[in-house]
């Protein structure tokens, strides 16, 4: 299905006035392959909502449930908030870019895992945690990294 | 509504319920610093500077954003409220460029005045201001987001009050900047370039192209004759710069300073403005007897011409071809007055001086260019005059009052109020009806029309006709007025629409702060500079006749369409 068909039947489904942008937004990305939501999208609802661009864009960009970057079909966020932060989620991030091979903000040349920060999850008490997809998974350290990637490539949960 | 009892710094205040800290806090005069805070816009709570103690809470309060409570305690000035305050500025002053001494509002910035205010001394954290490039993309408006504090007062303007929304907040936290949406220039988006934002910006992050060397580098060469325009409403906040109160006239000063430096004549937008009157009136009429697109929409603000042209560019037609004041201005001094005065126009230079950042982008547009050259050559704002001023050190409150150069110079009461919301129309009105009726317009002032409201209207029997008026300021209420035309609900025959609040008094080009409070006091005075007037209506103003008789011939005339009017771009998409 091309954007522009994506982009309208969100809308269709969601409601064509300026309060449903979020779930828009949230629509378009969760049936958009790559997991984001494509800037040319944002043109289209700024016109069809009568939101001007920049607003659409400043709300895209503010949620970090929500992307505008190509994501991995696993979207890894890593929380930095404080709590996570001084249980050493800057250690977590290390070992996530050694074992996929990338930095934050990239995604794997399959396709299939993204590294990005997030704000609080909630998770707190699992600090540190991180969030892949709709799924939290706390108390990290290396060996459960390595074992939540394996299983994830595996195709399990 | 129910009183509550609290006490500020052991001071008993009783106000209203769901004042504020801070609103009753000024009841009792003491004065707690704000940052973000804007007189005229929403409360925003996001600098945290105006914070205070409360008694029974752990945690301090925001001032700005806090209602009092009946018997709250509140303490505004101890060793903890003060040290925090402290430590919160020098948050945001890590992230500022805080070069202060080369920042174009260095002496009227907020963060500067604030941080001598609360005695800060040193900057405990270490400086994270990132190098982003300056955004010079455009003739009119220049960004520097390394000084930009965040305080999202130029956000809330630009998408509430003109309803334009080229700027917002960018990420969140951490990343949030403030950026054209997309993109990285304001040139590429839909921005109007009316300056709103700079004149509520607290620091130096949002700024007019400055042009003032290309001034002084042309009064310096002996082979151009160079000529100045001032627009009506820079006589009446120039002065807010020099310690003169709000509402000060300072037009004679002002002609006084510029033939001080050099300017081989003075002359006044206001008589362009009467010019404009006749042009514009002619075609009003025309187009009613003709059955032309009605309503009519005025022409002479260049941020609303742009809007138009971005947002609704199929309701172009009903916009006056009539060029601005501005304009008509340099395509006459380029040709009237160079034949007249045996001046070749190609050693002419044509300076403005404008409340107003559009006008550089105006001046620059390639139609405006019917005298065979650039009508207007380089385009100041009220603030840049200001600093010329400085520059040269001539003492404002020193200079005798000098009156315009002729035969430019010559204006009437009627260009005098331009510069104020509503003033285009009474101008217009004044001379229709006398066109209309052949009868003297005894009751010359329409006080409906005047004053800082966002909407104001009118109807004005003229014999059999009765013409009704429309005056819209601000871009959010000029759209109001669109979709009205739109739909075939805007029962009006003319409409004038200035682009930012207040009319020209309130451009993006004028002293800062440009508050509402201060707006008013230029809107009197423009009126008292009406009244200064012997006439005041324009079809009386005797150069104008004398242009017409000489040169122009008629209203609407061959040369008056060649020089005088101009089209318009639609740049949607």
């Amino acid at each position: 299905m091309n954007l522009q068909q994506i982009v309208s039947d969100a809308i269709d489904k969601k409601g064509n006035t300026k309060d449903k942008l979020i779930e828009i937004l949230l629509e378009i990305q969760s049936r958009t392959e790559g997991n984001y939501v494509p800037t040319e999208s944002l043109k289209m609802i700024s016109e069809s909502l009568d939101i001007p661009l920049s607003k659409v864009y400043g709300v895209a960009t503010f949620y970090s449930m929500l992307s505008v970057k190509k994501r991995g079909k696993y979207a890894i966020q890593i929380c930095n908030s404080a709590p996570c932060y001084i249980s050493g989620s800057s250690d977590i991030v290390k070992i996530f870019e050694e074992v996929l091979g990338i930095k934050m903000g990239e995604v794997t040349q399959d396709g299939m895992f993204s590294l990005e920060y997030t704000s609080c999850i909630g998770a707190c008490n699992l600090a540190p945690a991180v969030k892949i997809n709709d799924k939290v998974y706390g108390n990290l350290d290396r060996n459960k990294i390595i074992e939540i990637i394996a299983s994830l490539r595996k195709g399990g949960e | 509504m129910s009183k509550v009892k609290v006490f500020i710094d052991n001071r008993e205040v009783i106000v209203d319920e769901g004042t504020t800290i801070l609103e009753a806090a000024k009841k009792v005069n003491i004065n707690i610093p704000t940052l973000c805070y804007h007189p005229d816009q929403k409360i925003k709570g996001i600098c945290r500077i105006c914070i205070v103690e409360v008694e029974g809470q752990k945690n301090f309060s925001a001032s700005c954003c806090t209602p009092v409570r009946d018997g709250m305690r509140i303490r505004t000035n101890t060793k903890k409220v003060r040290e925090a305050r402290k430590n919160i500025m020098q948050f945001i002053l890590v992230r500022h460029d805080g070069d202060c001494l080369t920042c174009v509002r260095n002496g009227n910035c907020e963060l500067q005045k604030l941080s001598e205010e609360l005695n800060i001394k040193e900057i405990k954290y270490d400086r994270i201001v990132e190098n982003l490039p300056i955004d010079e993309s455009n003739p009119s408006i220049v960004r520097n987001p390394n000084k930009c504090i965040k305080c999202g007062r130029c956000i809330e303007v630009c998408h509430d009050v003109q309803g334009v929304g080229a700027i917002d907040a960018i990420n969140r936290s951490d990343d949030l900047k403030i950026l054209p949406g997309l993109y990285e220039k304001i040139s590429d988006v839909a921005c109007v370039y009316c300056g709103q934002c700079i004149n509520v910006c607290p620091v130096g992050a949002i700024y007019e192209k400055e042009d003032i060397e290309r001034v002084w580098d042309v009064l310096e060469d002996k082979s151009k004759h160079v000529v100045v325009q001032i627009a009506p409403a820079v006589r009446v906040s120039l002065g807010e710069m020099f310690g003169f109160k709000p509402g000060s006239i300072v037009t004679g000063k002002i002609v006084a300073f510029l033939k001080a430096i050099g300017f081989d004549k003075v002359f006044d937008t206001n008589f362009t403005a009467d010019l404009t009157i006749i042009e514009e009136g002619s075609e009003l009429l025309h187009r009613i007897k003709n059955g032309g697109k009605l309503p009519m929409l005025t022409s002479c603000s260049p941020g609303w011409i742009r809007y138009i042209e971005f947002f609704y560019p199929e309701l172009l037609g009903h916009v006056s071809t009539c060029k601005s004041p501005q304009q008509m201005f340099g395509a006459l001094t380029k040709t009237y007055y160079a034949q007249k005065f045996g001046i070749d126009p190609k050693d002419i230079v044509v300076v403005s001086i404008m409340p107003c950042t559009a006008k550089k982008a105006e001046a620059v547009r390639e139609e405006m260019n019917s005298s065979g050259y650039q009508d207007v050559d380089i385009v100041l704002t009220t603030r840049e005059l200001g600093k010329m001023i400085k520059e040269s050190r001539i003492q404002l409150e020193d200079l005798e009052e000098v009156e315009f150069d002729r035969p430019f110079g010559i204006a009437t009461g009627a260009g005098a109020i331009f510069g104020a919301t509503g003033g285009v129309m009474e101008a217009a009105l004044r001379t229709v009806y006398e066109k209309v009726t052949g009868k003297e317009l005894e009751k010359i002032e329409f006080t409906a029309l005047r004053g800082i409201d966002e909407y104001k209207e009118a109807a004005v029997e003229m014999d059999n006709m009765k013409v009704k008026v429309a005056v819209v300021n601000g871009l959010k209420n000029a759209k109001i007025i669109l979709d009205m035309i739109k739909e075939g609900r805007a029962d009006y025959h003319f409409i004038e629409v200035m682009c930012c609040p207040g009319g020209c008094i309130g451009g993006g080009g004028q002293p800062i702060p440009s508050t509402n409070e201060i707006k008013k006091k230029r809107i009197e005075a423009i009126y008292n500079v009406d009244i200064s007037y012997a006439i005041r209506k324009s079809h009386l103003n005797p150069v104008v006749n004398k242009l017409y008789e000489e040169f122009l011939k008629e209203p609407l005339g061959h040369k008056s369409h060649q020089l005088l009017h101009t089209h318009y771009i639609n740049r949607k998409n």
